[in-house]
């Protein structure tokens, strides 16, 4: 199994063996954070659009594997400003780098651009289609916290319609014999698209607006932000703001292996009172980030098998 | 009865040697002639819309005059025309006759129906993949968002 010069753009493109040999790795890569393999290559980080978060612990990651950065963090210091394409924008700077990181606001531009580029690419969010590390790093934490991908009863909570992290966790979880329990206002129930691929694993999920139902029968709940523009009717998004916020009591019931998990950034979702409980895992979660992107940058770039 | 199909075959005259592509729905006539880049065709090319038909009321013909269709040529009709038929005519005979099949990937001729896709922004082909050939749904091999019969624009 070898990943060197591979994109990962949809988390469909690595297979499952492969998504088990980045966890494993990133396990490493954990245990000793700071290792100069990469001090030969460029790594570039090309986001079209602002995420604080995710670009630097990207560049964390690569900072830490002693690699050199070149890139933008907003579109307005490039030449996407001035009109040029996102094909010639890619081709120009698969000269000067060694991999391409990207973030993008439409949909299919991350793999519009592995096309076009001589350099693999990591798609880093293209619109509301993937964003295949989150995935990863999501994987890395579940694994991590119930010593198993397999078996598992996972409960999605919130915007399941717009949310590409729920998108792309529910289609790397098909592959573990998953139960999937998903709560969310009836405006944002996870598309079609998306169960089909549940269906066409023979997996079962069940459908929920009340919160508190599926508490008792998670190993994992992952929360949410609902946002407010994604209703068209204002008065909508009153009536079902406060129902999808995780508190501290409501956590009598769960179980004890029972972790929560978020992509962050966080509103109000998750109650203050929350993060004290330990099984609040949302905030080393997003550490577990940088690992799995170290062990991502090190398989795609060749240094490790 | 043979002798009336025959009469209304004749309403458009036969066609020496080339293809005929019968069964299409009237309102699709020319989104097929699009789709196979006949519109600048230089031979004789040979259409009628509205014929009677008993399968389906009212149909549409066209007549190709020294064309022959590969399948992946003629299977993109099938996205317009899931009811056509193809006749193959040679020296003013019928040679062959085949159904047309709803191909496994549309490239180039469909837009995507998502308007934050790539493709809607960006100078480049379509590609999907046809997920459901009763249905008739297509995902974008881009954005991955599902294209279905209703939403479908011709490029």
């Amino acid at each position: 199994m070898s990943m060197k010069n591979k994109s990962l753009i949809s988390i469909t493109d690595f297979t499952p063996e492969e998504h088990i040999r980045i966890l494993d790795l990133a396990e490493d890569f954990e245990r000793q954070p700071t290792q100069r393999i990469l001090e030969e290559f460029v790594v570039a980080t090309l986001f079209f659009e602002p995420s604080t978060r995710t670009r630097l612990s990207f560049e964390s990651a690569a900072s830490r594997l002693g690699a050199q950065l070149i890139g933008f963090s907003e579109p307005a210091s490039t030449s996407l400003q001035k009109g040029e394409s996102l094909r010639d924008t890619i081709r120009t700077i698969s000269n000067y780098s060694d991999i391409i990181i990207m973030r993008h606001p439409r949909e299919g531009s991350a793999r519009f651009a592995s096309e076009v580029a001589s350099v693999p690419i990591i798609n880093a969010g293209d619109g509301a289609n993937q964003h295949p590390t989150q995935t990863l790093l999501d994987l890395y934490s579940i694994r991590k916290t119930q010593g198993r991908l397999d078996n598992l009863e996972i409960a999605f909570v919130g915007d399941l319609k717009y949310g590409r992290t729920v998108h792309s966790l529910v289609m790397a979880f098909c592959n573990y014999n998953t139960t999937f329990h998903l709560v969310s206002p009836e405006a944002l129930k996870l598309p079609s698209s998306v169960k089909m691929h549940i269906k066409d694993k023979k997996l079962s999920y069940y459908q929920y607006t009340d919160l508190q139902e599926v508490v008792p029968k998670a190993d994992i709940i992952y929360m949410t932000r609902i946002q407010k523009e994604r209703f068209s009717d204002p008065i909508d998004y009153e009536k079902v703001k406060n129902s999808y916020v995780l508190r501290k009591q409501m956590l009598d019931q769960a179980k004890e292996n029972l972790k929560i998990l978020h992509p962050l950034p966080r509103v109000n979702e998750i109650a203050i009172d929350v993060d004290s409980n330990p099984m609040a895992y949302y905030f080393t979660q997003a550490l577990n980030g940088v690992f799995v992107r170290q062990a991502l940058l090190a398989s795609i770039l060749g240094v490790v098998a | 009865m043979a002798q009336k199909e025959i009469r209304k075959e004749l309403k458009v005259s036969a066609i020496e040697n080339g293809t005929v592509i019968d069964h299409i729905p009237s309102q699709s006539v020319f989104q097929v002639i699009r789709i196979l880049n006949l519109t600048e065709y230089p031979n004789q090319l040979l259409l009628a819309t509205n014929l009677e038909s008993q399968k389906m009321g009212k149909k549409g013909i066209i007549k190709v005059s020294n064309r022959f269709f590969v399948p992946e040529e003629i299977n993109k009709i099938a996205l317009v025309a899931p009811s056509a038929t193809l006749i193959v005519i040679r020296d003013f005979n019928v040679t062959e006759k085949k159904q047309v099949k709803i191909p496994d990937k549309v490239e180039k001729i469909v837009k995507c129906f998502n308007p934050n896709c790539i493709t809607n922004h960006e100078e480049m082909e379509t590609f999907f993949n046809v997920i459901d050939k009763k249905e008739l749904k297509l995902r974008c091999k881009y954005c991955e968002k599902i294209t279905a019969k209703d939403n479908m624009v011709f490029i």
